[in-house]
């Protein structure tokens, strides 16, 4: 893969911002759009806009199909078995809760436990949580080790005969840690206990197969696959779909509505009411197109190559300590700089058009085991260089500079 | 955008070291503060005398080099000072953070402005003014005895 060419498809790199070239570093946050993404919003709103789903006329028809290729697309990119196991929401968010919400409502009940890891995302924990204020549920958290993974051994010590549910990062949006997501499966499946995997860093970076991972349910997170905002999507098995109760109630999730009562739609409209994201699905299909014609095998390494070169770098660099080594790891860097807090990092970086997050990144169980309440992070995508590597290594000195260190 | 007017040498040697940093005993009154966005927070303890005075006063918590450094220029700033005056140089110190050129109130000293003046560069930095801002807002909590956490989303 020509990262120069890549780089070329989209525009945000065309201009300057704030007079800089911009070291976008921030992709696990959310990623760039390729033109073709963008191009597609544009082309749908002001060719061939219409509500899918609904009426009969010619664009309401176009429309539907567009919206339900992208279906298919998603069901092909991850090897699910039917397109009905997946379902559009507005984000992973929105996908934890739909699992969160009518999982818990079905099977969940006092005593209960569900099993989470301590370097979930917030999105992967709030949701739970309601669950233990309405039903008086208990949380079990899996424990990083010092290299900041989560391994087998430590989901396998926090199962007890009450746990219900797991769910778990297939990559550490900190520490990039890559969790042995089809073993996890395979021990929870021997034990009857369904899985629900937060793909949100996992999807945009590595090879998905849900035959071969066999989890109960995956996250996606569409706006971090160089798709656009508004769409996330939920894998979920069919017998799961077809199981649980609906999510939101509205128009399209419906068979027959009368006044003394109400029967639910088919898979997949059964979670989807009310009027959908519907430009963004349909050009997400791009995104798809996008990663598929780059090949989910170049950008792994690609992304691998960046990653050894970043640590090597940043090794290097007196007063940087990097959070966690863990053996398989994607590419997040997330570091300190003793003596620096992470925000006056970030805003010195920015100075020079390097755009990182600093923060808690959504995971503040995992920093207050880390004891530290924030950190620095850069994070990969396909269009990043090893030269974005060598300008954050040149600002990151400039910090360094200004602090007298 | 001049990172020198945000780094100045006073705001990196408080950041540094910032004074009265720690707790002490007989506080009677206390509030905490933090920023939601990027877990920071901050936690201003005082001690009011009969006559309403600030006898003492010191914060504990976290933060960026502005947020240690304006909690510490601002602890330094308003000991000895009456209630009546501290919360006169907060609305001041606000009115500067957002819109005003200066300070204008008469208690401070010159020399006192020129150090509070040095937390304006932060003004060009929109996503940093709740940095300066969190430990005054939660002073101002503290003195008016609000059991709520404060929190920068203003
Ligand atoms: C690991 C992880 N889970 C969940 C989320 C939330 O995803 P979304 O923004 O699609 O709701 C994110 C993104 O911030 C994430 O990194």
């Amino acid at each position: 893969m020509n990262v120069d060419d890549i780089k070329k498809e989209f525009p945000i790199f065309d201009d300057k911002i704030q007079n800089n070239d911009l070291v976008y570093l921030d992709s696990a946050n959310s990623s760039q759009k390729p033109r073709v993404v963008v191009d597609r919003i544009y082309d749908f709103y002001t060719k061939e806009f219409s509500n899918v789903g609904r009426s009969v006329h010619y664009l309401a028809v176009a429309a539907t199909n567009l919206y339900e290729q992208t279906r298919v697309s998603v069901q092909k990119y991850i090897n699910a078995k039917d397109k009905d196991e997946i379902v559009f929401t507005k984000g992973a968010t929105e996908a934890i809760n739909l699992v969160a919400n009518t999982f818990g409502q079905k099977y969940l009940s006092e005593g209960d436990e569900v099993l989470l890891t301590e370097l979930e995302h917030h999105s992967n924990y709030v949701p739970w949580h309601f669950l233990r204020k309405a039903k008086n549920i208990r949380i079990e958290f899996a424990e990083i080790n010092d290299d900041g993974e989560v391994t087998l051994e430590a989901i396998e010590k926090k199962i007890t005969n009450k746990t219900k549910i797991i769910s778990v990062s297939h990559l550490s949006n900190v520490t990039g840690a890559i969790l042995p997501i089809k073993q996890i499966v395979q021990l929870a499946h021997s034990k009857n206990i369904p899985v629900l995997i937060d793909g949100c860093q996992g999807a945009p970076h590595l090879k998905l197969d849900m035959q071969d991972i066999d989890c109960d349910f995956y996250a996606i997170s569409g706006h971090k696959m160089y798709g656009p905002t508004g769409i996330g999507i939920l894998y979920a098995k069919k017998k799961w779909l077809e199981d649980l109760p609906p999510y939101q109630g509205g128009g399209g999730m419906i068979n027959e509505v009368k006044k003394e009562g109400i029967t639910y739609g088919e898979l997949p409209n059964k979670y989807e009411a009310g009027t959908m994201a519907t430009a963004q699905v349909i050009a997400f299909n791009e995104s798809i197109k996008f990663m598929e014609k780059i090949g989910i095998q170049n950008i792994e390494k690609h992304e691998k190559e960046l990653l050894d070169y970043g640590l090597e770098k940043l090794r290097k660099n007196n007063s940087v300590n990097i959070i966690g080594n863990p053996k398989e790891k994607g590419g997040v860097i997330s570091f300190t700089i003793k003596g620096v807090h992470p925000h006056d990092i970030a805003t010195i970086l920015d100075e020079d058009g390097v755009a990182i997050r600093a923060g808690h990144h959504c995971c503040q169980i995992l920093h207050d085991k880390l004891n530290l309440p924030a950190t620095a992070r850069a994070s990969f995508g396909v269009y990043n260089t090893k030269d974005d590597i060598d300008k954050l290594d040149e600002a990151i000195n400039k910090c360094k500079k200004i602090f007298n260190l | 955008m001049d990172l020198k007017d945000l780094y100045q040498e006073i705001i990196l040697d408080h950041g540094k070291n910032p004074r009265n940093l720690g707790k002490f005993d007989n506080y009677n009154k206390d509030a905490k503060g933090n920023n939601p966005l990027c877990g920071d927070n901050v936690h201003v303890y005082l001690r009011l005398n009969e006559n309403k005075k600030v006898e003492d006063i010191a914060f504990e918590g976290h933060g960026c080099a502005i947020s240690m450094a304006s909690a510490s220029i601002m602890t330094d700033m308003v000991r000895g000072k009456e209630e009546k005056e501290v919360k006169e140089i907060v609305t001041d110190f606000l009115g500067m953070i957002k819109e005003k050129d200066s300070l204008e109130t008469k208690i401070l000293k010159d020399d006192e402005k020129t150090k509070l003046m040095s937390l304006s560069g932060v003004k060009q930095y929109p996503m940093r003014v709740k940095c300066a801002t969190l430990s005054w807002h939660t002073l101002t909590s503290a003195l008016d005895n609000s059991d709520q956490i404060v929190k920068t989303e203003d």
